[in-house]
């Protein structure tokens, strides 16, 4: 018994010890069998969406689709394209999320750049009046108001220039600097005569792609999915950024709405297939990207968790 | 060579401050970016919190506003809304911690238990999925999943012959709390899991070789080995966790908001937003969220001086 014990380490291939092989026994089965079942509770709503999206009104009123279409027909697709309201929506958002990952990633190394440098007079200063926001909000109504006195309310800058600086993220980026480019490298630049301009664009930013890659996806996901203040400040339906048109027209689960959508394009689907076709035209994109932007995420977490 | 190398900024030097602007201006005018925009939209807000002490009226603004001292937080705390409010919010938030938090670590153990690398890759892809779809995505799946006639979960269960009657996942408050605490379990419970997995990368593998030898089983390396060498991680999420104890997602809350289940959704976040922009009482709402923001922001302080006396790393 022990013998066989010692081959069964002496044939381990993963030397991390934790995967030693071993025998696959009921507890291995269990493990798997509770994974499974949790990962499809992740996968199956957006195919049973899916499947409700194409399928006939009266197979969906028959409630006899599940997992698979029945009656395939794109109606609800077509309505949602002719009626162009999320359409056009789904594409401000677009432009939203550009403008604001890229100013958001221009002040983020702003702020992250300098405060790197321990050299820096003020450091300690500037660093705390640069994370005072983290930790203390003026709250809903003070903002409110401030944004009405900047003429912000109703305009789209009011969802991008109030968040494009993010503590969270400066720190993250911050860490990175200070983890992975060394000094001496940086002193090198100096005595070849580089100024900080030059050793910021030629040495630093080159050399933090991947931080500069998950960073990005953190602004754009998270101006992607946020729509609170669409609420708050938001009153013209063309300035609404798709989340909340999406809110009102399913979250919101109001009839009404819905049926003034139905009345305006002459849909030809049932407020149920409409909806799930809503749900989809704005989950899919993330769908389909999601899988290959999952392991920057990951970065970010790790690197974030190192405190600075 | 080395009168060159003078040049070159030392780390300990105290220089003045006019040294230093000649020597690093170009850092600072890069500060200049971010320190205008947290003066502009973050520190101009805060003068607007004086609006505690006034009875403020939108039409009259913060000069034309009577100051009425302390009365406004007088009038909060006798506010049942508010009470109501705060109660729920706080008792949300314990019974989200409560099955919310422990479902990462157990999934992390199990994670770390799967010996196929590629299945195990693919169920992490999967797991991690909910901690990007917006709540108004999730919120909007869980109504077409959840309604009580055409919902698929009520139809499948009828079908079955489980229940007679669709059951009000969402529109009715006992339902509705279960349902909303178990999402916020499935929104969260793939990602927690990377920063557990990470700890335990971090546990020599060592220790399990000699456990194996010594004939431990799976579930005595899981407690002697695994758990003890997550700990640390566990206790600073943990504290890190109860410093959120005020906290309150407007967006998950509104998402699932409907009229009937009122009483338990009316959390502080909706009570700022109704009482504040809804029905004008500005001052009142800026009271509360105030009053969130100064506790929130103690409990942080104390969870990080908790974490520290217990020799962990903390978070400030």
């Amino acid at each position: 018994m022990a013998k066989d014990k010692t081959r069964d380490i002496e044939n381990s291939t993963v030397n991390d010890g934790s995967h030693a092989i071993r025998r696959f026994t009921v507890g291995d089965a269990l493990i798997i069998l509770i994974l499974i079942i949790l990962c499809l509770t992740c996968v199956l709503p957006f195919i049973h969406l899916a499947a409700k999206s194409i399928s006939s009104n009266t197979a969906v009123m028959q409630r006899s689709v599940v997992l698979w279409p029945v009656g395939i027909n794109f109606d609800a697709y077509s309505s949602i394209f002719q009626d162009g309201t999320l359409v056009r929506s789904f594409l401000y958002s677009v432009l939203v999320v550009a403008i604001f990952t890229v100013l958001g990633m221009i002040t983020c190394t702003c702020a992250a750049y300098p405060l790197s440098k321990k050299r820096l007079k003020g450091r300690a200063f500037f660093t705390v009046v640069l994370m005072i926001p983290m930790y203390f909000n003026a709250g809903l109504i003070p903002s409110y108001l401030l944004y009405k006195d900047l003429g912000l309310l109703n305009n789209m800058w009011v969802l991008i220039l109030p968040l494009i600086y993010s503590s969270y993220n400066m720190l993250i980026m911050k860490n990175y600097f200070q983890s992975t480019i060394p000094d001496t490298l940086e002193e090198a630049a100096f005595l070849d005569g580089a100024n900080n301009f030059q050793i910021l664009f030629r040495i630093v930013l080159p050399l933090s792609l991947p931080i500069i890659a998950t960073l990005s996806l953190f602004y754009a996901v998270g101006r992607w999915n946020a729509y609170a203040d669409n609420k708050y400040y938001i009153t013209s339906e063309g300035l609404k950024m798709i989340q909340y048109k999406l809110y009102q027209l399913v979250a919101s689960a109001t009839e009404a709405q819905t049926a003034t959508l139905s009345e305006a394009i002459e849909v030809k689907s049932t407020p149920e297939v409409l909806q799930a076709a809503c749900i989809m035209f704005a989950t899919l994109p993330i769908i389909c990207i999601y899988p290959f932007l999952q392991k920057y995420f990951v970065k970010g977490v790790m690197i974030g968790a190192v405190k600075g | 060579m080395s009168a060159k190398a003078v040049k070159a900024p030392s780390l300990r030097e105290r220089t003045s401050w006019g040294k230093a602007f000649r020597r690093d201006w170009h850092l600072y005018l890069l500060l200049l970016l971010p320190v205008l925009l947290v003066i502009i939209f973050n520190y101009a807000a805060y003068p607007g919190l004086r609006m505690v002490f006034m009875d403020y009226k939108p039409a009259k603004g913060y000069d034309g506003s009577k100051w009425v001292g302390w009365q406004t937080f007088q009038k909060v705390f006798a506010d049942r809304d508010f009470t109501r409010a705060l109660t729920n919010s706080m008792v949300f938030n314990l019974l989200d911690l409560l099955v919310a938090f422990p479902m990462p670590i157990v999934l992390a153990l199990m994670l770390n238990e799967l010996r196929f690398p590629r299945f195990k890759k693919v169920t992490q892809t999967i797991l991690y999925l909910p901690h990007f779809l917006s709540w108004v995505i999730i919120g909007s799946v869980a109504y077409q999943l959840f309604k009580p006639n055409t919902g698929i979960i009520n139809i499948l269960m009828m079908k079955w012959g489980w229940i007679e009657q669709g059951i009000p996942f969402l529109t009715e408050k006992t339902h509705w709390a279960t349902t909303y605490l178990l999402v916020g379990v499935w929104q969260g419970m793939g990602w927690g899991t990377i920063i557990y997995l990470a700890a335990i990368t971090g546990i020599s593998g060592e220790l399990y070789e000699a456990a194996m030898i010594d004939g431990a089983s799976r579930m005595q390396r899981i407690w002697h080995i695994t758990l003890p060498g997550i700990r640390s991680t566990i206790v600073v999420l943990l504290i890190m966790n109860l410093g959120k104890i005020m906290g309150s997602n407007f967006e998950r809350l509104d998402v699932f908001g409907n009229t009937q289940v009122r009483e338990y959704q009316y959390q502080l976040a909706i009570y700022i937003y109704e009482k504040g922009l809804s029905n004008g009482k500005f001052s009142m709402a800026t009271a509360v969220g105030l009053f969130q923001s100064l506790v929130g922001l103690l409990l942080v302080l104390l969870s990080d001086r908790f974490a520290k006396a217990l020799g962990e790393d903390g978070l400030l």
